[in-house]
């Protein structure tokens, strides 16, 4: 006779799994689906790879707000490839799985809700982590950046840290859009957004039109914040960026939630 | 149409075994204004220890919405859902419950085993992994990755996930929908098998049989209501087991007087008789009307079998107001 059968032994009442445990197997579970899905590795990472190479060390002779152009970049397609990863690894991820169903299976499941997200802004934080590390490998030798060590751990630390409020920003939209045009809506989103904000070409080259408004975007402010590591910043506090920035992602968050309740509806029959 | 619910015979409430899980007086009502549309209506339900219940209704009728009372996707609009006493969005009520959802989508790049440890991970005494490959007959599939597997055994590591909690009262919302007659069968002697181990067992069904085969009480729901509720007997004698058609003169008020004959509908020249069987009724038409023609005899539709119901519970209304 096996337990299923069986009169069964109750766990006394109140004793909860171990969270430890959930979390790690949401996270680990994320990690697998993500790099069984090899499109999404090879685009979130070798995208700004490549116009680092493209833009940046084509140009290394060039400078940009002060410092070389393969310095300044770094910071720009640092934010570019972090905000790719939150966007599409956290919002499109989840936008998705709502669509398959998946997240109901997951609501009338006893999961602690911020499992699933947590796991996913740590997957996110862990891929911009990896694109950060393999940007700078190549800014270090083909770049020929040369940084004090405290400067290149602050930039790091600046662009992994910005997974977090594109991961709102990912979240947000990953409720807003439907789960079969949420890639491609986000992709509309970034590319214009990551050029108007001065990610793939110095926000000081760029026409004065587009310079007016990209104060309006998220990404421009965090790129000022990650230039503003070694000096290179267009001008402003740092700590107006920031609050910009966590404006954003609360907006963002207030966005996801409606989203969340509003999933309530979709229950029907 | 005033219908209502408390005509139609019920089972005795006199009941000692545990209350599991409870809806009462629960409306659910999705949207607002104009285009609001109320899923469920006042619908009272409750599930005991070792019993099995089957909520039984055409698509759209509030069987899902219902579940999703009962297991805290959604908050009745009025009235309350209670889980082990509790409110079913509690994470402390839904350890006690596995799930089986209509439709879930499961990320295809995940494999069987992982999925199973992942829910597992919820609970604080799962069911042990063998156990759970065991009963859901996913022995050998441990190590395939979902989207690779056929429809079927993704509706079986669907059943896994349900019971990988060890759960006390476990929903399944149509389990056996698009499933051949042979699974369907398995599946209903693993669902009598839960519940002889004291497990309270829901199952949404549109399909008589199915409940009748397998429930120790139905409820019908249709239109967001319970329009009947009962053991699986007194269900199938207040639904007609045949339609009977055929060009007659014989009078409706006539008809409604034959032997077993629920409802009887004048239709131009022809006569639609709604039977619990069809042989006492024939037999009673064709002494009546000799020149009697095209006559048919079909098993209704479960939708027929509901209006039929619906209308009985309207007149019975009517007469006791």
């Amino acid at each position: 006779m096996t337990a299923l059968t069986d009169a069964r032994v109750r766990p006394e009442p109140g004793r909860g799994p171990s969270l430890v445990r959930i979390y790690r197997t949401e996270a680990f579970h994320e990690f697998l689906k993500l790099i069984r899905v090899p499109m999404f590795a090879v685009s979130t990472l070798v995208f700004p790879l490549m116009f680092y190479v493209i833009f940046g060390i084509t140009f290394a002779d060039q400078t940009a707000g002060g410092v070389g152009v393969t310095t300044y970049m770094l910071a720009t397609y640092g934010a570019f490839g972090v905000i790719g990863a939150a966007l599409f690894g956290f919002g499109a991820s989840i936008a998705t799985e709502r669509g398959q169903g998946w997240m109901r299976l997951k609501r009338v499941s006893p999961m602690p809700p911020l499992a699933y997200f947590v796991a996913k802004v740590a997957m996110a934080t862990a891929v911009s982590g990896l694109i950060v590390l393999a940007l700078f490998g190549l800014g270090a030798t083909m770049g020929g950046v040369e940084m004090s060590i405290d400067r290149w751990v602050s930039l790091a630390l600046v662009l992994v840290a910005g997974a977090l409020p594109f991961s709102a920003m990912g979240l947000a939209f990953g409720y807003l859009v439907g789960p079969n045009s949420a890639p491609a809506v986000l992709n509309l989103v970034y590319l214009p957004m990551a050029f108007a904000s001065g990610l793939w070409i110095p926000i000081t080259q760029l026409p004065d039109v587009v310079r007016s408004v990209a104060p309006a975007l998220p990404p421009y402010h965090f790129a000022q914040l990650a230039l503003g590591t070694f000096g290179a910043s267009e001008g402003g506090a740092p700590l107006l960026h920031l609050g910009a920035l966590a404006g954003f992602a609360v907006a963002f968050l207030a966005v996801a939630a409606w989203g969340f309740r509003r999933d309530e509806g979709k229950t029907y029959g | 149409m005033a219908i209502t619910t408390r005509s139609i015979p019920t089972t005795p409430t006199r009941d000692e075994r545990a209350v599991l899980a409870e809806l009462r007086g629960a409306s659910k009502r999705f949207g607002s204004g104009a285009a609001a549309v109320e899923a469920v209506r006042d619908v009272d339900l409750t599930i005991r220890s070792g019993e099995l219940l089957a909520v039984l209704g055409p698509n759209g009728a509030g069987k899902t919405t219902s579940i999703g009372m009962l297991t805290g996707l959604t908050r009745p609009t009025l009235g309350t859902a209670t889980l082990f006493g509790r409110d079913p969005r509690d994470l402390a009520a839904r350890r006690r419950i596995g799930v089986m959802l209509q439709a879930s989508g499961v990320p295809e790049t995940l494999r069987v085993r992982e999925l199973l440890a992942e829910f597992r991970a919820y609970y604080p005494t799962p069911l042990p992994m063998a156990e759970i490959v065991d009963a859901a007959g996913l022995d050998g599939l441990e190590h395939r990755l979902f989207g690779d597997l056929s429809g079927g055994q993704q509706r079986r590591v669907l059943f896994g996930i349900a019971l990988a909690g060890n759960p006390e009262l476990v929903f399944f919302d149509e389990p056996t929908t698009g499933l051949d007659v042979e699974i369907r069968r398995a599946l209903w002697s693993t669902l009598r098998g839960l519940t002889r181990a004291g497990r309270g067992v829901v199952l949404t069904t549109h399909y008589l049989e199915e409940a009748d085969a397998l429930a120790d009480r139905i409820v019908v729901i249709d239109q967001g209501r319970i329009i009947a509720q009962g053991a699986p007997t007194e269900i199938k004698s207040l639904v007609p087991g045949r339609r009977i058609r055929a060009e007659s003169s014989v009078p409706v008020g006539t008809a409604e007087r034959f032997a077993g004959v629920q409802r009887a509908v004048r239709d131009g020249t022809w006569i639609e008789l709604l039977v619990g069987s069809a042989e006492p009724a024939l037999r009673a038409l064709l002494a009546a009307d000799a020149t009697l023609t095209n006559l048919t005899v079909v098993e209704p539709s479960l939708e027929e079998a509901f209006v039929a119901l619906t209308t009985r519970a309207t007149i019975e209304s009517e007469a006791a107001a």
